[in-house]
């Protein structure tokens, strides 16, 4: 192998990261991502907290780490799959319907390993949203209501560095959950010219999976959803730390990143390019 | 490297049938020999382009083989098709990259050449295709020429064996044209094999040595140019009220292929000077009421060929 290609892989990723976090339309997306935490700060800062308040929502006054999990809760739902699904659907139907795909296919790309390149960029970027989230939200939250010490779930209180090191763990899980979201969506992606389509679809899939979550008379098919356990993200702010309650989560997640990458290859491995 | 191989493209029965059960082209066998400018050529929605997308491996093919530079595909596309250069149903780049952020990425997934020339070679295939002045420019604020000069210098990032062009000079304006047509007599001569997609007659009389000629999914003709020339060679063409003694002095003066027809006696010309046709008609007692020389345009051929006509835009 030479020195070329050795480097190639890394450099299509780069390229990749470039394509998409160099985007006009992906940068007001992460704004609107970075706001969420920003108003939740002040709202609460200029309105106080309610007795009605979550757990999260009510520690807010008294430790700005909160506005940071604050916002991934309130995240979670809507605003984070809709990024995620808009930057996964478009992967390969975006190109596709650019024509850029057939230049690369041509340049050549192997399929597989742009697929690969694909569903890791995919993931970093599902990381980053994640982590900007988290990360305007503990630097508003931190510059308004001041750090200090973390009170957990369980009613004890833990050090401010203990505190930060379960934020990036709930946003490695969280990250995690939204990259099963990616496989889904680049499945999609593969099967359409069309990224707004793709993009929909994409969403659909995953409102869908919350409603039927929330209908308790369907509760046998809850575990195989892709967001139902996407809240358990909580069990990380109980004392002592436990990761086993994330398990079935994580499974979850691996598994519908195994069944919809490999569905994602099946298709576009073996499709008609005539875009 | 192997050999030189002595065709650049070859094909089999390739043949491709869309799930709607259209056969878009239908047991081709192609035979681009090495180091031809191959027009290949045939009306819009003839199967031009999906042959090229099925040579390029973007389309599988229903049946039938190809190979291209000696090697099988799809087999081999990993170590062909960086030797290949394609333009394939126009150019398509993102248009919110300028020029050379749209070669960069290209350049990016070309796993047989290193970065550390990225920037050199992207500066300088701009260079060859006129667009250097435009490099930074959005491709979305590009011309339509532009577009099709930075499809162009895609192809140029590395030296290729072969170039696959659909339409190459589409959108260009005269002087854009000839520029495209020198650009391409110049990789030609550098040894490049060029298939060239098209459907306007006078570039591949300015620019091919070799035609395919496409027509409903077939390909009906393939042959050098000069053969296909003389396939519609010349013929001297003689109006007379005495037909049978005009096609004798024909024959006597050694025109191959008399002919009778309507009044006319015809033959090939050949080699025969018309005006010493004349003069032994003439001195035959033959009444010549009228004589010409009827040469078919390369347009009559392909119009015979395929029953459609070309210079068709679009």
């Amino acid at each position: 192998m030479s020195r070329a290609e050795r480097g190639a892989g890394v450099r299509l990723l780069r390229s990749e990261l470039r394509l998409i976090f160099g985007r006009r339309r992906n940068w007001v997306g992460a704004l609107v991502l970075a706001s969420v935490p920003i108003l939740i700060a002040v709202a609460i800062r200029t309105a106080g907290s309610s007795s009605g308040d979550s757990f999260v929502f009510g520690q807010i006054t008294d430790n700005g780490l909160f506005v940071a999990l604050a916002a991934l809760t309130v995240e979670l739902p809507f605003f984070l799959p809709i990024a995620v699904a808009a930057i996964s659907a478009d992967a390969v139907a975006g190109e596709a319907n650019l024509g850029t795909l057939r230049y690369l296919l041509v340049t050549p790309v192997d399929r597989t390993r742009l697929l690969v390149v694909k569903m890791t960029a995919i993931a970093i970027f599902a990381a980053v949203a994640v982590l900007l989230v988290a990360g305007v939200g503990a630097a508003v939250g931190l510059a308004i209501f001041g750090g200090g010490d973390v009170l957990t779930i369980s009613g004890t209180t833990l050090g401010f560095g203990a505190g930060l090191l379960r934020l990036l763990l709930v946003s490695g899980y969280l990250t995690l959950c939204l990259v099963a979201l990616g496989a889904v969506g680049l499945f999609v992606s593969t099967l359409t010219e069309q990224p707004i389509a793709a993009t929909i679809a994409t969403l659909v899939v995953t409102l869908a999976s919350q409603i039927l979550d929330a209908l308790s008379q369907l509760s046998v098919i809850h575990p195989y959803l892709l967001t139902h356990y996407w809240t358990d993200f909580g069990e990380l702010l109980r004392d002592p730390l436990t990761l086993a309650p994330l398990g079935p989560g994580v499974l979850c997640a691996l598994a519908y990143i195994a069944v919809f990458g490999t569905a994602a290859w099946a298709r576009f491995t073996t499709a008609d390019v005539s875009a | 490297m192997d050999a030189t191989p002595t065709l650049a493209v070859s094909s089999s029965g390739l043949t491709k049938r869309f799930a709607s059960g259209q056969v878009a082209v239908d047991g081709i066998d192609l035979a681009v020999p090495s180091g031809a400018v191959y027009g290949f050529l045939g009306p819009n929605g003839s199967g031009k382009t999906t042959t090229i997308r099925m040579l390029l491996g973007l389309l599988h093919p229903t049946s039938g083989e190809h190979s291209l530079l000696g090697r099988p595909m799809p087999s081999s596309s990993a170590e062909v098709l960086p030797r290949v250069g394609a333009l394939v149903e126009g150019p398509a780049f993102h248009p919110y990259l300028s020029g050379r952020d749209n070669l960069m990425r290209l350049d990016s997934a070309d796993r047989t050449v290193t970065g550390r020339t990225a920037s050199a070679r992207v500066a300088e295939a701009l260079d060859r295709v006129g667009l250097g002045h435009a490099a930074g420019k959005r491709y979305r604020h590009y011309s339509l020429g532009m577009r099709q000069r930075l499809g162009l210098a895609a192809t140029l990032l590395r030296p290729r064996e072969l170039l696959v062009l659909d339409e190459p000079t589409n959108g260009l304006d005269p002087q854009g044209t000839r520029e495209v047509r020198a650009l391409l007599l110049e990789l030609a001569a550098a040894g490049s094999t060029v298939v060239l997609s098209t459907h306007l007659l006078s570039e591949v009389e300015q620019l091919c040595t070799d035609v395919g000629v496409m027509h409903r999914g077939s390909l009906v003709a393939q042959d050098t140019l000069a053969a296909l020339r003389t396939r519609h060679a010349p013929r001297a063409q003689v109006t007379t009220t005495a037909i049978d003694e005009a096609a004798e002095v024909l024959r006597a003066a050694g025109l191959a292929d008399v002919t009778i027809q309507e009044g006319r006696a015809t033959a090939l010309l050949g080699s025969a000077e018309p005006e010493a046709l004349v003069a032994s008609l003439v001195g035959a007692g033959v009444p010549v009421r009228g004589f010409a020389v009827v040469a078919a345009t390369l347009e009559e051929t392909f119009v015979e060929l395929t029953g459609e006509g070309f210079d068709v835009a679009g």
